[in-house]
């Protein structure tokens, strides 16, 4: 029998599948109207064809559960571990579904309600006690550097024991990129002054009005007693980023250099830890929480005016600490505060008009744009405007260009499958373009894309090109 | 009744992991585009090829139970909903191009292929596929085969028929077989043209041969701002009249409007009671001359604002908008029922009058969006389901609908009948023409397995006391027979 609006028979009621915390809220529900726009968006429907791995599938089963006509089984659970969280669909949809927020709030749900099987706990215990730790890191990137040093990659590989590994940690072994061991020791400074030179002409010629710190006002002075140096064009806090500042150093250098020399001072906190990025993608909301808050005490005191990001992935969630601390009445208004200052480095730097020269490079650079950057903050202009400043510099863009690579946080480690699939597919669109170069603004995709395209291609951070092009060196 | 020993056959034909049967993801497929209407299917395939397909059909034949053919479920009509303890055969994998000759300007696809993908594959060779429904980023060639999908452009080039050459089908029997040929004409009655629209009641399309066009040398679109809704119906009769034939004559009403700009910001402007878009496209003379005389048509019939597209990111984002309109619509209602309907042509404004007085009369708001070259009229009747108004639109929409038809119209311009308007089809066609639609059926599909309940009334679906079977006068003059 045919029933509109009806339910089914066959499906047992059992009381809604989430608790109480944050279920996905039933009016972001309700605003899916079931058009389907969202399916070419999102890999997993182009991977499977399945109704259940799409965004409106999936939308509908978040329905489903917090109706209570479903029960939160392993076959929902494994549709939502599914999702990438790569919110090409949150651009796709026409009606303004926010499926970000849905998907987060169903993720934490999962951690509480659902009993994972003991490896897959053992595996995110792991991801979760390495990952978000710089020092632990930088010891095991000392080890991998052995590794793959003394040879003992290739000599594993040659007994075929690597491909007898589990899926996961294959995916784990395969990913590591070839970090050299100087690298991995490296550290930001804490505090690096803006370049001064040409900082007079440069409040002239600005576009948008700094947010001026009391620092910078009074350098600005001008019946100040004593010709003092010019004052910054912005005070930078930095977030330094985990994965980042251990396998990816010179990206900070490189940011750092850039900032600088576009006249910005920049503190890098040694002490910050994680934001908590990680976890909050992967629904482990308390930790998230816990990280949020002590990375928000570290920057308040530091009265910047900008804090910056060079990761996607960690700056998407920290101009989401507002919402993520919005039932805490202390961190509440502090978590906006610190959310509303966030920058990507892209848009930071396309704010300011440049004012250090740049030298020309002459390549092809194909732009893969991180999900996190262009679907889940909307930052899709300001990096191709940053690298526009650098002459003889051909950016093109890739095919599928908005299908994840299948990086996704730590989706490639947990779910290394669809991320293989996704990571080939992804390479294959980077080599159709023929360029000399990848640039990415997020360290997993770093590390995804090159190891798909088998490290054959340079794959560097957009900031790397523009710092390559202000020091008139080669970028790679 | 599908039993474990059956649903071991359908993974021994398909593998494993092309069968669904929990009952989480079978309740992923219960509805289409149209969610008012819902059936939990007793079982998803996925199949990846015609032989696929062909085991799928014959298995639901040897156990007689009816399937329905699936692609992005993206249908406004309810034409892809399961039946109860049915088979839904998905044809989400199937999206490999088969053929494809550039010369020939000729493409074989699966159906699941996107409507959009066939002109981004076609476009480096300055080719592309016409027909354009507004949902072609999503919607697949199977489902246009099926719906028999036409588009903005279908004013100037025609429906999905019009484009589609050739089938490789598969009967509900199993069995497999082509419907027309390579050459545009073939010998013999035009099952190919039967095939396409009948909304999967005939079999499944599993090969998919279309004709390819070559790009226009020159396109130049505008949008004309109207103060009243019947200027911009004038303004669309003296276009036509003037004997220009454009590619695409739409119009939006100024709710439709405030939707796609609140979904797309594609420049529409805010303030304007209707809006024309009008693209012209052919040689550049040709097309400039004539973009002139539409913009003078435009200002005689009191527009008070021309835009002309002047890139074609801007020419873009005007279709984006235009073609985001009714899930854009989600944005300024909770809910809504997507309308169409064809009245002709020069009873435009009459129809809109009369919906905007049957809407005032059930107080709920319509938006109207449409072809408006075509007279196909594309209502979106906005209400509140949790304000218990989803009965009053349903009512609002049926009403609208059968205006059409009163009108000299259709029930119908391109979502199809489905099982939504089903019961309406009495309203436009007599007993002798539904009783030969249902002959036609039953040559193909004589024990109804593929997707029934869909197009033709029955008197289950539509509360009619069912009657003794009337013989059609034909079988009584002994010129057809009953199968």
């Amino acid at each position: 029998m045919t029933t509109p609006h009806g339910g089914t028979p066959e499906t047992p009621a059992t009381g809604g599948g989430f608790d109480a915390h944050r279920p996905p809220s039933p009016e972001l529900l309700s605003d899916c109207v079931h058009c389907g726009f969202c399916l070419p968006a999102c890999p997993t429907y182009t991977l499977t064809g399945e109704e259940m791995n799409s965004p409106r599938g999936r939308i509908y089963q978040m329905q489903l559960i917090n109706e209570g006509e479903a029960p939160l089984s392993s076959a929902a659970v494994g549709h939502f571990d599914n999702c990438l969280g790569c919110m090409a669909c949150v651009t796709a949809c026409p009606s303004g579904v926010q499926y970000d927020r849905l998907i987060e709030s169903v993720r934490p749900q999962i951690e509480r309600n659902w009993a994972r099987s003991r490896s897959d706990r053992a595996f995110r215990g792991l991801i979760f006690r390495l990952f978000p730790y710089p020092r632990r890191l930088r010891v095991a990137a000392v080890f991998g550097a052995l590794y793959q040093r003394l040879g003992i990659r290739r000599a594993l590989s040659r007994t075929g024991l690597l491909r007898r590994l589990p899926a996961r940690l294959r995916a784990l072994e395969a990913l590591m990129p070839d970090v050299p061991l100087r690298s991995a020791l490296r550290r930001t400074p804490e505090r690096t002054p803006a370049v001064r030179t040409g900082l007079g002409e440069a409040a002239e010629t600005e576009t948008g009005a700094p947010p001026q710190s009391a620092a910078a006002t009074a350098g600005q002075d001008p019946a100040g007693p004593a010709p003092e140096p010019p004052a910054a064009r912005r005070t930078v806090g930095m977030v330094t980023g985990c994965v980042q500042q251990v396998f990816f150093a010179q990206v900070n250098e490189a940011t750092v250099r850039v900032l600088t020399a576009e006249g910005c001072d920049v503190i890098a906190p040694v002490a910050q830890g994680c934001c908590g990025a990680l976890s909050e993608h992967a629904g482990r909301e308390e930790e998230a929480v816990v990280r949020a808050r002590r990375l928000i005490d570290t920057f308040e005191p530091l009265g910047v005016d900008v804090i910056v990001v060079n990761v996607a992935g960690c700056g998407s969630a920290l101009k989401e600490y507002g919402r993520l601390l919005a039932d805490d009445p202390e961190y509440r208004e502090r978590a906006e505060a610190f959310a509303a200052k966030v920058r990507d480095v892209s848009e930071l730097l396309a704010e300011l008009t440049p004012l250090a020269p740049r030298h020309p490079v002459p390549a092809r650079l194909a732009h893969h744009e991180a999900c996190h950057l262009v679907h889940a903050q909307g930052v899709r202009e300001q990096p191709r405007t940053v690298l526009r400043s650098v002459p003889e510099l051909d950016v093109v863009d890739i095919p599928e260009a908005d299908m994840c690579c299948g990086s996704a946080g730590v989706y490639n480690l947990i779910q290394p499958g669809p991320a293989e699939e996704l990571g080939r597919r992804k390479a294959d669109n980077v080599r159709a373009t023929a360029p000399d170069a990848v640039v990415t603004a997020n360290p997993g995709c770093l590390l995804q894309i090159s190891r798909h395209l088998d490290k054959q291609l340079p794959v560097l951070h957009p900031v790397q090109v523009v710092d390559a092009s202000i020091r008139g060196v080669r970028p790679w | 009744m599908i039993d474990t020993v059956l649903r071991r056959e359908f993974e021994a034909a398909l593998g494993t992991e092309s069968v669904l049967s929990d009952p989480l993801q079978l309740r992923t497929y219960e509805c289409d585009g149209l969610t008012g209407f819902r059936e939990v299917p007793a079982l998803v395939v996925l199949p990846r090829s015609t032989e696929e397909v062909a085991a799928a059909v014959s298995l639901c034949a040897k156990a007689g139970l009816p399937f329905v053919a699936r692609g992005a479920g993206t249908g406004l009509s309810g034409g892809a909903v399961p039946v109860a303890q049915g088979v839904v055969i998905s044809l989400a994998r199937m999206r490999q191009v088969l053929d494809f000759d550039p010369e020939d300007r000729r493409m074989v696809l699966q159906p699941g292929v996107t409507n959009a993908e066939i002109s981004r594959i076609a476009a480096p060779h300055g080719l592309y596929y016409a027909p354009d429904p507004s949902s072609q980023v999503v919607c697949t060639i199977g489902g246009n085969v099926a719906e028999n999908s036409g588009g903005a452009h279908c004013v100037k080039y025609g429906f999905t028929v019009h484009h589609v050459t050739a089938l490789r089908v598969v009967l509900p029997d199993g069995s497999v077989t082509e419907l027309g040929a390579d050459a545009p004409e073939s010998p013999g009655p035009d099952l190919r043209g039967l095939f396409i629209g009948s909304e999967g009641t005939l079999g499944i399309a599993t090969e998919i041969t279309v004709r390819l066009l070559r790009t226009p040398e020159s396109v130049r679109t505008l949008v004309a701002d109207f103060p009243t809704v019947e200027a911009a119906g004038e303004a669309v009769s003296g276009i036509m009249a003037s004997g220009i034939v454009p590619a695409a004559v739409e119009m939006l009403d100024s709710l439709a409007i405030e939707a796609c700009e609140a979904a797309v910001h594609a420049g529409y402007s805010l303030d304007a009671t209707a809006a024309l878009v009008v693209e012209l496209d052919g040689m550049e003379h040709e097309c400039d001359e004539q973009f002139e005389k539409v913009v003078a048509l435009c200002h005689e019939k009191g527009t008070t604002n021309v835009r002309i597209a002047t890139t074609s990111d801007e020419r873009a984002l005007i279709w984006k908008g235009r073609k985001a309109a009714f899930a854009a619509v989600g944005r300024i209602s909770p809910d809504y029922f997507v309308q169409d309907g064809v009245v002709p042509r020069t009873r435009l404004s009459e129809a809109l009058s009369r919906i905007a007085a049957m809407s005032g009369a059930e107080g709920l708001r319509v938006a109207n969006v449409f072809h408006a070259g075509d007279g196909n009229l594309h209502p979106l009747v906005l209400f509140d389901e949790g304000a218990g108004e989803s009965e009053r639109a349903e009512r609002l929409a049926a009403e609208i609908a059968e205006m059409c038809v009163e009108l000299g119209g259709s029930l119908s311009g391109e979502h199809g009948i489905g099982l939504d308007k089903a019961c309406s089809m009495p309203e436009m066609f007599g007993e002798t023409d539904l009783a030969v639609m249902r002959q036609l059926r039953a040559a193909f599909d004589p024990d109804g397995l593929a997707n029934p309940g869909k197009v033709l009334p029955t008197p289950r679906l539509c509360g009619e006391a069912s009657g003794r079977y009337r013989p059609h006068p034909l079988e009584e003059a002994g010129v057809i027979e009953r199968l």
